[in-house]
């Protein structure tokens, strides 16, 4: 009967599926692309980060986070917080300011923009006139000063963002004071930096580009003092007492000016250059830190030699006889660092510095000896290495999750164990409802283990599969070999490091049993490794087979890559997860599909050329097919077209370069190899889209038949116990489905527990299916008796599924980029249908079984097929009738990346890739659904009463970090802030 | 010879020498295999291939050898149908066609006498219906005369389709005025491609709809994607970029004078009236097994395991419907989503062959 209900026509349905479906991208996982902007608010401990495209992300503690778009999706190019309330400013690279509010809403904060402003000058006016280099936001929380390209310094009022015309600080008034000799020279500069005075508000700093420093008395409108620096501005920093100011300059030095009542022309107290005496770079910005007990703190970025280390990205960190410049690994966006947050404690005793680089976010335990790194708890860089495939489990036993747990603390040891210093926030979101894994396959050959459970996307584990194989990667080419002496110096920080050396060993696929801990990946040079969880460090020689998928094909010659050399000798492994046995296709295609059954301990695997099933209990290959076409010649010569071996070559000359940069690195740098390949990449890439689009676009259009090249291409590999021969009789059976239409099954004899390493596995083809619409196989699924999917191996033995029905008889569902395909077992014959191509035009991607629980009954559940189209839409099919549900949009369509990056989980949930670096989480159910929810408190009277009451605070308590917080919640009933800080300060 | 008040049409039907004389219901004429089967039976000649001809108002000597002209023979009979029939062996195939009363005086004694024909060697050709059909028009009647929907047959992988599509601009009527629209258009036929050989198709023809699909607003990806899905049987409407070759049908003769900008009708939506659907005919349907590597098989249609009222009143608007070759617009997104029921091969099969042996025929 259900098979003619069609959608839109049973209202019973129609409620059931709003009950079950609903479409919501949740979080963004990972590091923002393109960062441009860093802006931190002591007050409410939270991080901005702004990016290239308009978005602006702000953190806190775990679990805080918040999100917000201009609409212009220009670059953001400040952040700043407004001191003492849940507000910020941003400037972005149109020359406009937006104002942006936390604002509460049903218990939960909200980022919202609530104003947008543009300085405009008198008509006529050039716009440099308006254009703001510096934003101020002043303490007093009414007015913004903004620096701009004229010189002039402009004061809006807050939040109208009302020009208040009388308070502009011309050049001209500025200039009246300052001598005649200096005026003449320095007309017209622009104003590099506005810095409040510590102490009294009413007096601001402000440094011209060309050198020239005043402080400007805001209530008599006029110079109060000024600094007639000699070198050109980069930046300024008020000591926390106002007794001096710091400057640091275009040419690598910075200088110390004194503030002083009398009213003489003043000279710098002292100018350094730290790297000198040859040319340095400029010192973009200084941090200059005062400590209770020792020597402060100065922290600079930038200022290394130009010559030897201009190309470096640098920060360093003095604090007396110990400095260490920092070396990261891609461009330094901005930094700031953590300190006694309270304006009125004495010093600043600094305990962290976050610095935003590029592609990742570093952070610097400066407490701690030997200033280690702190592990953030969010922003992993996804990309250190490009993410090659992607793998979800969901539900992971606590067992497994402990041991992955423990292997990965062991991995992590030289992090520092301070607590997050960013923790801004309160986390309401619920406990994730169970424990999620993220497998990423890399580039570089490594598998990364991310705790998926929540909002916060955590490194849980790294594997690396490199070590099996002899590579000609030196293990200590190392970017960093300098000695103790060395100067500068230098200690390379950060994980970010895109550049595999050997290509081949690229993770393919991955697949992870959560019930028996065995793991098995495939690589790009048809490397499988099957491995198993120990707890213990081992060393042991992992066992190699071969698998000669052409068996005894003829006078092929395979053009591609060589195959890895495995190593001979032990080889040591860390506690995790530890090859133990490594099949090589020959020849080392990509493998291209992958699947365990951990019951059985059998692997199959597949290539371009066929596939085959190795048993990993016996360590022997149990049968090799060929799916080759004779006339198949492309798949037998590799994989290398054109545009990709031009690609290859890119790469390969870059790694010349860097090689050659690690093994002279006294020699000039050039400044920028880098980025002249960058630029050449990426003229490359622009040369190759305009081709493409001065080509007439048009295409061919010609049924597939079975001479169309990679049709023995195997793409999918499925275990099923069913009844394959007679319906009497179920067996254990491995389907495989290929690029052209092909679906073949084999009977499988699996001897009993107790004889399973006498006697061998056995299989036979019984069954071969040719689809006449000769669309690739992308999926091959088994219904029970009752329509259900056959459960996981073992998910039956631990108790997590019922057995599968065996009485009634199965079916097979084969799912092809174009239809879907219902057919009865053991006798093949065709039971229903749903085309999708023919009638859409779209084609099938992604597809997966997924359990849809009812948000309003708690006892029902459905599993239905989750799909993704080449188009970037999802629907949802019911299972077994294939009924069309519902369709949402999901991903543009133009977004290959992201439609091929595409991972669903078993409970309709998925991610994928929005950039190199970041995960997008979407939700199709409306019962499990993973979102930031958090408040950050925005109460006027927290932020009145931190004011008003500074004077008493400065008694009250030293403890900077922590009494801001108490302060900022002794007001309300915050658990989270009476319980952590105890002791005496309560 | 008269027409009966009843409706029966007198029919007079000649083999050799011998002449039968029958009736027909005129308005029940039944289909072409009956009444094929009703002459062997008349003239007594039950295994005897035969070639079955009439003389049509005008004199002509006329093929009858399907449903169609059939049909036309029984409706423009007046009074009396005369049939003439040939053993397929000594055919005369020049003896058919229009004028052939005024080139050959006597069309009896043609027929009659075969051999008096013989001096001119002549192809032999079969009759249409020995022939698989590679390339149709249809649904001539419903569509604008400015369109044309032409059906691909592909058989094996002996001959390509053919053919390639682009994107492209077309210049539609619109209630603001004329607009440019975005457009798929032939691009290219391969020179001996199955697309070329039918005449039927030419370059910058632009694709309206594919297997009764409008494309506009799909991708040409889409489109591609499409129209391979469908290249088993693929029915592509287009709108011909030379406009002189339409045929000019009376209703419309104002509104179709060879223009090769777009004329199509505002109030024209192609989905309200559709001839076909777009499943059926599924001739995708043939899956091959092969069980414990034997023989190649055609994978079977599972039996029906249960039938509900549903299913059976479905069937039979569709049929209805379908037996005048209209379907009203209500009707139409049924008949689509409910398009695995209407095919030939679909597993309600013994439903709707048992339906249209019920549909009866009297002689």
């Amino acid at each position: 009967m259900r098979r003619f209900l069609r959608h839109g026509h049973d209202p019973v349905r129609e409620r059931l599926k709003r009950d079950l479906f609903q479409f919501n991208k949740t979080v963004e996982h990972g590091f923002p692309h393109q960062p441009s902007a860093l802006g931190y608010s002591p007050f409410l401990h939270l991080m901005a980060i702004g990016t290239r495209s308009g978005a602006i992300k702000l953190y806190g503690a775990p679990g805080v986070e918040f999100m917000g778009l201009h609409e212009e999706n220009n670059t953001v190019m400040q952040i700043h917080f407004i001191p003492g309330q849940c507000q910020l400013v941003t400037l972005l690279d149109d020359n406009s300011l937006h104002l942006w509010s936390l604002k509460q809403r049903s218990g939960a904060s909200e980022l919202q923009e609530e104003q947008r402003f543009t300085l405009r000058g008198p008509p006529g006016s050039p716009p440099s006139a308006t254009q703001i280099t510096v934003v101020l936001p002043h303490s007093s929380r009414e007015v913004l000063y903004l620096g701009t390209e004229s010189g002039n310094v402009f004061v809006v009022e807050l939040p109208s963002f009302r020009l208040l015309e009388d308070r502009t600080i011309t050049s001209e008034a500025v200039l009246q004071r300052v001598p005649e000799d200096y005026r003449n020279r320095r007309s017209f500069e622009l104003v590099e930096a506005l810095r409040e005075h510590p102490r009294n508000p009413g007096h601001i700093l402000i440094g011209y580009s060309r050198g020239l420093i005043v402080l400007w008395d805001l209530h008599n409108k006029r110079v109060s003092r000024h600094f007639l620096g000699s070198q050109q501005l980069e930046n300024l920093f008020w000591q926390k007492d106002g007794h001096q100011i710091i400057s640091c300059h275009y040419d690598g030095s910075y200088a110390q000016w004194p503030v002083s009542n009398d009213d003489r022309q003043l000279e710098p107290l002292e100018s350094k250059v730290p790297y000198g005496p040859f040319p340095c770079k400029a010192i973009s910005k200084i941090y200059w830190q005062t400590t209770k007990n020792g020597p402060p703190y100065i922290i600079f970025q930038g200022g290394m030699p130009r010559a030897s280390y201009g190309d470096r990205h640098s920060i360093s960190v003095v604090h007396g006889s110990q400095q260490i410049a920092f070396d990261f690994t891609s461009r330094v966006i901005d930094f700031f660092v953590v300190c006694n947050a309270d304006p009125a404690a004495e010093f600043d005793d600094p305990s962290a510095m976050v610095v935003l680089a590029e592609e990742e976010l570093v952070v610097i335990d400066l407490k701690s000896a030997g200033w280690p790194a702190v592990h953030p708890p969010y922003l992993a860089s996804l990309h250190c290495s490009a993410i090659t495939c992607s793998h979800h489990v969901s539900n992971i036993p606590l067992k497994l999750w402990e041991r992955v747990i423990s292997a990965g603390s062991k991995q992590n040891s030289h992090y520092s164990d301070m607590p997050w210093p960013i923790d801004g926030g309160t986390n309401l979101a619920p406990d994730p409802p169970q424990r999620d894994l993220l497998l990423t396959g890399h580039e570089d050959g490594t598998v990364r283990f991310w705790d998926a459970s929540g909002v916060c996307l955590r490194l849980l584990y790294k594997l690396s599969t490199v070590r099996v194989f002899l590579t000609d990667a030196d293990p200590n080419d190392n970017m960093n070999p300098l000695g103790e002496d060395e100067w500068p110096p230098l200690r390379k920080v950060g994980s970010f490091d895109p550049y595999s050396d050997d290509p081949r060993l690229g993770i393919q696929k991955i697949y992870l049993c959560k019930y028996s801990g065995y793991l098995t990946v495939a690589g790009t040079a048809g490397q499988i490794l099957v491995m198993e969880l120990n707890d213990e460090e081992s060393e042991h020689v992992v066992d190699h087979a071969e698998a000669d998928l052409l068996q005894d094909q003829e006078g092929y010659k395979w053009k591609g890559h060589e195959r890895l050399k495995a190593r001979d000798e032990p080889v040591r492994f860390e506690p995790g997860f530890q090859p133990f046995v490594l099949v090589q296709c020959q020849p080392p295609a990509v493998v291209t599909s992958l699947a365990l059954h951990s019951e059985w301990k059998l692997v199959a695997f597949g290539t371009s050329h066929g596939f085959g099933l190795f048993d990993h209990q016996q360590k022997r290959l149990v049968f090799v097919k060929c799916t080759l076409h004779p006339s198949d010649q492309l798949a037998l010569e590799g994989p290398l077209s054109r545009v990709k071996s031009l690609k290859k070559s890119l790469r390969q000359s870059f790694r010349r370069i860097r090689r050659s940069r690690v093994s002279s690195r006294k020699r000039r740098a050039g400044g920028g190899i880098t980025g002249e390949v960058q630029e050449a990449n990426s003229k490359f890439d622009q040369d190759a889209l305009q081709e493409m689009e001065l080509a007439p676009i048009q295409r061919k259009i010609e049924a597939r038949s079975a001479e169309d090249s990679f049709t023995g291409f195997v793409r999918t590999l499925y275990f099923a116990d069913t009844f394959l021969r007679d319906s009497s009789r179920h067996c254990p059976s491995l389907w495989a489905g290929t690029n052209g239409g092909t679906v073949y099954a084999f009977c499988l004899r699996v001897p009993p527990a107790e004889r399973r390493m006498d006697e061998p596995v056995r299989a036979e083809q019984a069954k071969e299916i040719q689809l006449m619409h000769r669309a690739p196989v992308v999926g091959i699924l088994v219904l029970d008796g009752h329509g259900t999917p056959l459960p996981e191996p073992l998910e039956v033995a631990h108790d997590l599924s019922k057995s599968p029905d065996m009485q009634g008889s199965h079916q097979l569902l084969v799912v092809s980029e174009e239809q879907f395909k219902v057919f009865t077992l053991p006798k093949v014959s065709s039971k229903l249908k749903l085309k999708l191509t023919a009638l859409e035009g779209c084609r099938v991607r992604k597809v997966t079984v997924a359990n849809f629980g009812s948000c309003k009954t708690e006892d029902y559940s459905e599993n239905n097929l989750a799909i993704l189209t080449n188009l970037g839409d999802i629907q949802i099919i019911s299972l077994p009738f294939l009924k069309l549900q519902i369709r949402y949009p999901c991903i543009r369509k133009e977004d290959v990346s992201g439609i091929a990056s595409c991972v669903f989980t078993k409970y309709g949930q998925g991610f994928y890739l929005i950039s190199p670096s970041e995960f997008e989480r979407f939700s199709l159910s409306t019962k499990w659904l993973v979102e930031p929810r958090c408040v950050v408190d925005t109460q006027e009277i927290t932020g009145n009463n931190y004011l008003h009451n500074k004077s008493g605070m400065e008694k009250a308590t030293r403890k900077s970090r922590k009494s801001g917080r108490l302060m900022e919640h002794a007001l309300l009933n915050d658990e989270r802030a009476a319980a952590p800080v105890g002791g005496g300060d309560v | 010879t008269t027409r009966s008040p009843c409706g029966t049409l007198e029919t007079k039907g000649m083999f050799g020498a011998e002449f039968r004389r029958f009736s027909l219901e005129r308005t029940k004429p039944g289909k072409f295999e009956e009444f094929y089967g009703l002459l062997q039976h008349v003239h007594k000649i039950p295994n005897v291939e035969v070639l079955v001809g009439y003389i049509d108002i005008h004199g002509d000597l006329l093929p009858i050898n399907n449903d169609d002209n059939y049909h036309k023979a029984v409706s423009t009979a007046n009074p009396l149908l005369r049939i003439f029939i040939q053993r397929k062996e000594d055919a005369d195939y020049s003896a058919f066609g229009t004028d052939t009363m005024t080139r050959k005086k006597n069309v009896l004694s043609n027929v009659l006498r075969p051999d008096n024909h013989k001096k001119k060697p002549h192809i032999v050709i079969s009759m249409p219906r020995d022939f698989r059909p590679v390339s149709s028009i249809i649904d001539v009647d419903i569509l604008p005369e400015t369109h044309r929907r032409v059906r691909l047959y592909k058989y094996g992988t002996d001959k390509p389709l053919g053919f390639y599509i682009r994107d492209g601009s077309s210049v539609r009527v619109t209630p603001h005025g004329l607009e440019k629209v975005p457009g798929i258009f032939i691009s290219r036929l391969v020179p001996g491609g199955l697309a070329q050989s039918t005449g039927l198709l030419a370059v910058n023809d632009e694709v309206l709809e594919v297997n009764g699909i409008e494309v506009s607003g799909k991708s040409l990806d889409q489109v591609t994607d499409m129209m391979i899905a469908n290249s088993r049987n693929l029915i592509i409407t287009v709108r011909p970029a030379n406009q002189r070759n339409n045929v000019v049908r009376n209703s419309r003769t104002s509104g179709s004078s060879g223009q090769s900008t777009d004329t199509s009708l505002p109030g024209y939506t192609p989905h309200t009236v559709q001839n076909f659907h777009p499943e059926e005919d599924d001739s995708d349907e043939d899956d091959i097994i092969i069980e414990d590597n034997g023989e190649p098989q055609q994978i079977p249609k599972a039996v029906p395991t249960s039938e509900s009222l549903e299913s059976l009143t479905q069937i039979e608007l569709l049929h209805d419907s379908t037996q005048n070759g209209f379907i009203p617009f209500s009707e139409v997104n049924l008949c689509h989503s409910a398009g695995n029921v209407s095919m030939e091969y679909e597993i309600h099969d013994p439903d709707k062959k048992s339906l249209e042996d019920g549909a009866i025929i009297t002689l």
